[in-house]
C-alpha cells in the first residue's frame, strides 16, 4: 500500500504545485479585486453630479446583475459555458477566435466566482462598520475616499478575513472541477493514476489528504491573520 | 461667530428642528439643554454637516452656506474646517493607536509632516496627562480617557469650535469629572465650544450663554445667568426634573 502512495506522490505534487495552488492563487487574486471593486459599487451612494449618480446607477444594475449569474448558477456549467461554450461565439461574429486556453478559462471561471460570492462577503464587512466611524472621520475633515482607506477598510479586513478565508480554502477544493477542461491537476492526476493501478480507493483517499493538509495550512495561516487583524481588540492573544 | 438662521430639518414628515436662528460666539461656551428628542443632537450636527437641514443659512466671518443647495465637497471640507465634533461614545478609531487617533487628519486632511503631528499630538497627550498611553489601543484605555483623548483629537485639527455632543453622558461619574476639568480648562482659555449636556453644574461653571431647545423649538436663548437666576416655569420645571435625576 505504501509503495502505491510514495510512488504516486512525486506526480500529484507536482500537479499541485503545477495547477492546484497556481489556479487557487491567480484566481483569488483576480476573484478578490473583482470583489472589491463589486463591493465598493453597491455599497457607496456617490453624492456627485447627477451625470456621476446615472453612471453609478448603471454600475450598479451591472454589479447586481453579475453577482446574481454567478451565484445562481452551478460553477462546473459555468466553467463549461468559458471553456466550450464560448468558442461558438465564431459562428455568430466571424472572424474572431473565442477559443480560451484552458488554464485562462479555469482562471477566468474561478475568478469572476469567487468575486460574486465574496462581493457579498465583503460588502456586509463594510456596512458593519459603524456609522459613527464614518462621522468621526467626516468631522475631522476626512474625505469619503481618506474615510474608506484608512478608517473603514482596515476595521472591515479584520470582519471580512473569517468568511474570506473560508472562501479561500473552497476555492482549493473547487480546483478540482478544473478536471472537467483537460486541465491535469491534482485530482485528475489521481484518477489517471487509478486507472492504471485500479486502486481508487487508495488513490482518491491520498488525494484527499493532500487537499486537507493543503487546507490546513490555510487555516493556520487564517488563525495567524485574524490575531494580527486583532491586535488592536482588547482581551485579544495578539 | 457661527450665525444659523431659519434651520428646517423633517424626518419623515416629522419636523425635527423647526426655524431655529441663534449665534455662537467665539470664543465662549454656549450650552445648548433640552429634553431628550428635543432636537439638540440635530442642531449640533447640522452645524457639522453630519445632519444635512433642509433649509436654513449657516454662516461663518468668511463664508455662508444654505442649507437648501446641494453642498459641495469643497463646502463641506471649509466647513468642517472651521469645527470637530467630539461624540458621546467617542468615536476613536479602535484600528489606530492613541498617537496614530490624533494625528491621523492631520497628517491625511492638513497635510501636516508626521515629525511635526506627532511632536504636536504628543504635546496635547501631555496637557492631559495621558503621554504614556499614546502607543496604546483605544480599547485598552477606560472610558474617561478615551474621551479625554477624543477630545485631543477633535482640537489637533485646530478647529475654531469644538462641539461636544453629550460629551460626559456615557462616563461613571469619577470619570466624568476627568472630561469636565479638561473641559473647563478649555472653556478657561477661551476654546469656542458648543456642547449638549445634562450636567447642568458644568453649565453653570462654565457656560457663557444658554440654549433650550424643546420639540424643535428655541424656548430659550440668552445668557447663563438669566437662564438660572431668573428661569421660566418651563425651564425652571426642567431644571429640578434634571436636579432630581
Amino acid at each position: 500500500m505504501w509503495d502505491i502512495i510514495i510512488s504516486s506522490l512525486p506526480s500529484l505534487l507536482e500537479a499541485m504545485m503545477k495547477y492546484t495552488i497556481p489556479l487557487t492563487i491567480i484566481s483569488f487574486f483576480f476573484g478578490l479585486i473583482l470583489a472589491i471593486v463589486t463591493a465598493l459599487i453597491k455599497f457607496l451612494k456617490p453624492h456627485g453630479n447627477a451625470f456621476v449618480r446615472s453612471i453609478w446607477g448603471i454600475l450598479r444594475v451591472i454589479a447586481d446583475v453579475y453577482v446574481w449569474a454567478f451565484r445562481s448558477t452551478p460553477l462546473l456549467v459555468q466553467l463549461f459555458i468559458i471553456y466550450f461554450g464560448l468558442p461558438n461565439l465564431q459562428n455568430f461574429i466571424p472572424g474572431f477566435n473565442f477559443e480560451i486556453p484552458a488554464f485562462t478559462a479555469a482562471v477566468i471561471g474561478f475568478s469572476l466566482n469567487t468575486g460574486a460570492y465574496a462581493s457579498e462577503t465583503i460588502r456586509s464587512a463594510l456596512m458593519s462598520v459603524p456609522q459613527d466611524q464614518w462621522d468621526a472621520a467626516y468631522t475631522l475633515g476626512f474625505s469619503t475616499t481618506q474615510t474608506l482607506w484608512y478608517i473603514i477598510l482596515p476595521q472591515a479586513a479584520r470582519i471580512v478575513l473569517p468568511p474570506l478565508s473560508n472562501e479561500f480554502i473552497g476555492l482549493v477544493k473547487d480546483t478540482s472541477l478544473a478536471s472537467t477542461i483537460t486541465i491535469t491537476e491534482m485530482f485528475q492526476v489521481s484518477q489517471q493514476i487509478a486507472a492504471h493501478n485500479y486502486q481508487p480507493l487508495l488513490m482518491y483517499t491520498e488525494v484527499a489528504a493532500l487537499y486537507a493538509i493543503l487546507c490546513s495550512i490555510l487555516t493556520i495561516l487564517q488563525h495567524y491573520l485574524e490575531k494580527r487583524s486583532s491586535r488592536y481588540l482588547k482581551g485579544d492573544e495578539g | 461667530m457661527i450665525k444659523i438662521k431659519d434651520i428646517v430639518k423633517k424626518y419623515d414628515g416629522k419636523t425635527v428642528l423647526d426655524n431655529i436662528s441663534t449665534e455662537f460666539p467665539e470664543g465662549k461656551t454656549t450650552v445648548i439643554v433640552g429634553p431628550s428628542g428635543s432636537g439638540k443632537s440635530t442642531l449640533l450636527r447640522s452645524l457639522d454637516l453630519l445632519v444635512h437641514p433642509d433649509s436654513g443659512i449657516i454662516s461663518f466671518p468668511n463664508f455662508s452656506l444654505n442649507y437648501a443647495d446641494k453642498i459641495t465637497s469643497k463646502q463641506s471640507k471649509e466647513l468642517r474646517a472651521q469645527t470637530s465634533m467630539v461624540f458621546q461614545n467617542w468615536n476613536l478609531f479602535p484600528n489606530l493607536r492613541v498617537i496614530d487617533n490624533i494625528t491621523a487628519a492631520p497628517i491625511h486632511v492638513h497635510k501636516v509632516p508626521k515629525k511635526e503631528a506627532i511632536a504636536q499630538a504628543n504635546e496635547l497627550l501631555k496637557r492631559v496627562g495621558l503621554e504614556k498611553y499614546a502607543d496604546f489601543y483605544p480599547d485598552e484605555l477606560s472610558g474617561g480617557m478615551q474621551q479625554r483623548i477624543s477630545i485631543c483629537r477633535a482640537l489637533a485639527v485646530k478647529p475654531k469650535y469644538i462641539l461636544l455632543d453629550e460629551p460626559t453622558s456615557a462616563l461613571d461619574p469619577e470619570l466624568e469629572t476627568q472630561v469636565l476639568e479638561m473641559l473647563e480648562e478649555l472653556a478657561q482659555q477661551g476654546q469656542s465650544m458648543v456642547m449638549i449636556t445634562h450636567n447642568i453644574e458644568f453649565a453653570k461653571l462654565s457656560a457663557d450663554k444658554m440654549l433650550f431647545i424643546e420639540n424643535g423649538e428655541k424656548i430659550f436663548d440668552g445668557s447663563k445667568d438669566e437662564f438660572f437666576n431668573n428661569p421660566s416655569p418651563r425651564i425652571k420645571e426642567f431644571l429640578d426634573a434634571i436636579s432630581l435625576q
